[in-house]
């Protein structure tokens, strides 16, 4: 009892120190100063009330069903439904039936549901592609969004100064994120565990002070703007064609719509997106695939047995930067602008936590974590709370299913009888 | 006499003021079983880390075949055909057997990018190869009822089976076995003494066994080398060996 007075104690004061400044102070505008205003009764009053239920509910939570029962109270999934869900076989047709309803309902959509789905799928191509590198392969990257940053400033660059086109660029940017994947990954990759974590945090700090101090090159902080929109086959989407290039309404002789130009965005996202599925699932099921596994789970085993751990990690990593280098150039050519502080490290973290959300591993679950993520990123009613929901469903998830969302069954080799 | 395989001069490993393994001499004539004993922390596993390259040795010569491999990388080492398994068994737990032997067999497949992503003919072959030789090691092991099991799901003895199994998928000329026989019993310990003899008559395995199972190591070994507090006590053949009043003394007749 003493020892949950103490605790009960001790989560009030943290309750109170936490939700005063939050919920109860307001900075407002006057003149040209700033001035702090005090919370209103109400406020203070459910301030008060919380901090009172947090105080019983601590004091009492033995008497209370305990978290264990709690977990039984969600609704949970029956056994066999649940190995039916992970099957692969099943998640192969869920995947199918997904692909064919993205690529059909842009057309009957509202634009900004469009839009924000073209966000979504950039989130699942990092999402995939750090899945590599900390699902498959078990490196902690905390610097993932560095390569973005380099995907996104390739196509920008060479925009801005070769005068290269979408098409042209994507490839680039995905050799340019390579070659930094692989660059980065040379020295650091001795590294285990924290260590890694560490220094990949450090190399997309890094990036992106670079790209904001080369002022000369990259703009700085203004960063690059005018940015071209990818082409359908040299038709451009824009109202009037820049030089030389046709408009896709013209050419097809119907009336401008803005509308075209998301949904073709959209469309460019999604191949981008099957492609990385694609890739992927053939990779897990080859040679190398196996190898990120076997290196994941014992890495001394892997080299008695003539694996090169240098080799199999650097590949995770380069193939896993390949990726967010697509997503950079696409996210530039979509944004029209890039600057340095679209690639904070608070990105890298969104992007860890759909991989950690969907299970690590499980590529529908990326999915499924992605729409979610960006769903409560973009609902502005609750943009003060972002943050606390985002912990929340964390805090939830680690409870209810700390496996993630849809854990992967690994593909299964099977013998034939 | 046959050519010897392996040979160790003055392999000496220091940790700090530690002194661990001193100039110990090894021979391994290709097709031979060798047994290391000697009590626990004579240094028999510092000797095994040092010969698949996990330790780079402080001084002395490892040649396999002639060739120097002292100071190669592990991996390395194991692709030139010398491969071991470990005293608390070294599986990759979460994956099914049959993943494990695929993944040992990594060095011999088509791990070209494309072939894999475009499923090229030459490609699906090698996969199915690799497959084929899979199903055979299980069957033999009689492992294949548990084929698709999480090899941490295995009972102990089918574990130290698959150790062996997945390198024997390597192609090794040089089969080191740290402890095989620990916790198996005595039926299982018969087994594994059979096996061990199929795979040098059938498959031209060298063998290279650490293990504190007496009877096993007389039974099997043409050559035995004792070792107490890092430093070669005694070289010979079972007979020899047991005669050897030094060892008496050191180590059997402790028991």
């Amino acid at each position: 009892m003493t020892r949950n007075l103490k605790t009960a104690l001790f989560s009030t004061v943290l309750l109170l120190l936490v939700s005063y400044p939050i919920l109860g102070l307001k900075l407002s505008v006057v003149g040209i100063g700033l001035q702090v205003e005090g919370a209103d009764a109400s406020t203070l009053w459910t301030i008060g009330l919380a901090a009172v239920a947090m105080f019983t509910w601590q004091l009492l939570r033995d008497r209370l069903p305990g978290s264990g029962q709690l977990a039984g109270l969600v609704p949970s999934v029956p056994g066999q439904v649940k190995h039916w869900l992970t099957l692969p076989s099943t998640q192969r047709w869920i995947i199918l039936a997904l692909i064919l309803v993205s690529l059909v309902w842009p057309f009957f959509g509202s634009r900004a549901a469009v839009d924000i789905a073209t966000l979504i799928l950039i989130y699942v191509m990092l999402g995939l592609g750090l899945n590599i590198v900390v699902g498959l392969a078990g490196l902690l990257d905390l610097g993932y969004v560095g390569f973005y940053a380099v995907g996104a400033y390739t196509y920008a660059l060479l925009a801005e100064y070769a005068g290269f086109g979408f098409w042209l660029s994507l490839p680039i940017a995905g050799l340019m994120a390579a070659t930094f994947g692989c660059l980065l990954g040379f020295p650091v990759l001795r590294l285990r565990g924290d260590y890694l974590a560490i220094v990949t945090l450090g190399f997309g700090e890094i990036i992106r002070i670079l790209l904001r101090n080369l002022t000369e090159i990259t703009g700085g902080p203004n960063g690059i703007s005018q940015i071209p929109k990818p082409t359908l086959f040299g038709l451009s989407f824009d109202r009037r064609a820049p030089e030389g290039l046709q408009t896709f309404h013209e050419y097809f002789g119907i009336a401008y719509n803005s509308s075209y130009k998301v949904i073709f965005l959209y469309l460019i996202a999604l191949l981008l997106v099957l492609l990385a599925l694609f890739v992927i699932n053939r990779l897990m099921r080859m040679p190398i695939g196996r190898a990120w596994e076997a290196l994941r789970e014992d890495e001394i085993a892997c080299r008695s047995l003539g694996l090169s751990p240098t080799i199999v990690k650097l590949s995770a990593f380069t193939i896993g930067a390949t990726f967010a280098g697509f997503a950079g150039s696409f996210f530039a050519a979509r944004q029209g602008l890039v600057t340095p502080e679209s690639f904070t490290f608070i990105e890298s973290a969104m992007i860890l936590a759909i991989v950690v959300l969907g299970g690590m591993g499980s590529q529908l679950g990326i999915i499924l974590a992605a729409v979610v993520m960006v769903l409560l990123q973009e609902m502005r009613e609750f943009n003060e709370y972002r943050m606390l929901i985002f912990g929340l469903t964390m805090i939830v998830m680690m409870i209810w299913r700390p496996q993630g969302l849809l854990p992967m069954q690994r593909p299964h080799l099977e013998l034939k009888p | 006499m046959s050519r010897p395989l392996l040979e160790v001069r003055g392999l000496t490993m220091r940790f700090g003021g530690l002194l661990a393994v001193n100039g110990v001499d090894l021979t391994v004539r290709e097709g031979q079983v060798v047994s290391m004993i000697g009590p626990n922390g004579a240094g028999k596993t510092t000797v095994f880390n040092c010969l698949n390259g996990f330790y780079r040795p402080t001084s002395g010569e490892i040649l396999l075949d002639g060739e120097p491999i002292q100071g190669l990388p592990g991996h390395r080492i194991a692709c030139k055909g010398v491969v071991r398994t470990f005293q608390n068994v070294r599986l990759f737990k979460e994956m099914t057997a049959v993943e494990n032997l695929l993944v040992a067999q990594h060095q011999h497949l088509k791990t070209n990018f494309f072939a894999g992503l475009f499923k090229t003919p030459g490609y699906r072959q090698s996969e199915r190869e690799a497959m084929g030789r899979a199903a055979e090691w299980l069957e033999r092991m009689n492992l294949t009822e548990v084929a698709n099991r999480p090899a941490g799901t295995l009972a102990y003895g089918q574990q130290r089976r698959l150790e062996i199994a997945r390198c024997m998928m390597t192609r090794p000329r040089l089969l080191m076995l740290d402890e095989p026989a620990a916790g198996l019993n005595p039926r299982e310990t018969e087994d594994l003494k059979a096996l061990i003899g199929q795979l040098r008559d059938e498959h031209g395995v060298t063998v290279l066994l650490i293990e504190h199972d007496m009877k096993l190591v007389m039974s099997i070994s043409e050559r035995i080398l004792v070792i107490n507090q890092g430093a070669p006590l005694a070289e010979g053949t079972p007979a020899e060996v047991r005669a050897n009043p030094d060892v008496i003394k050191a180590y059997l007749g402790e028991t």
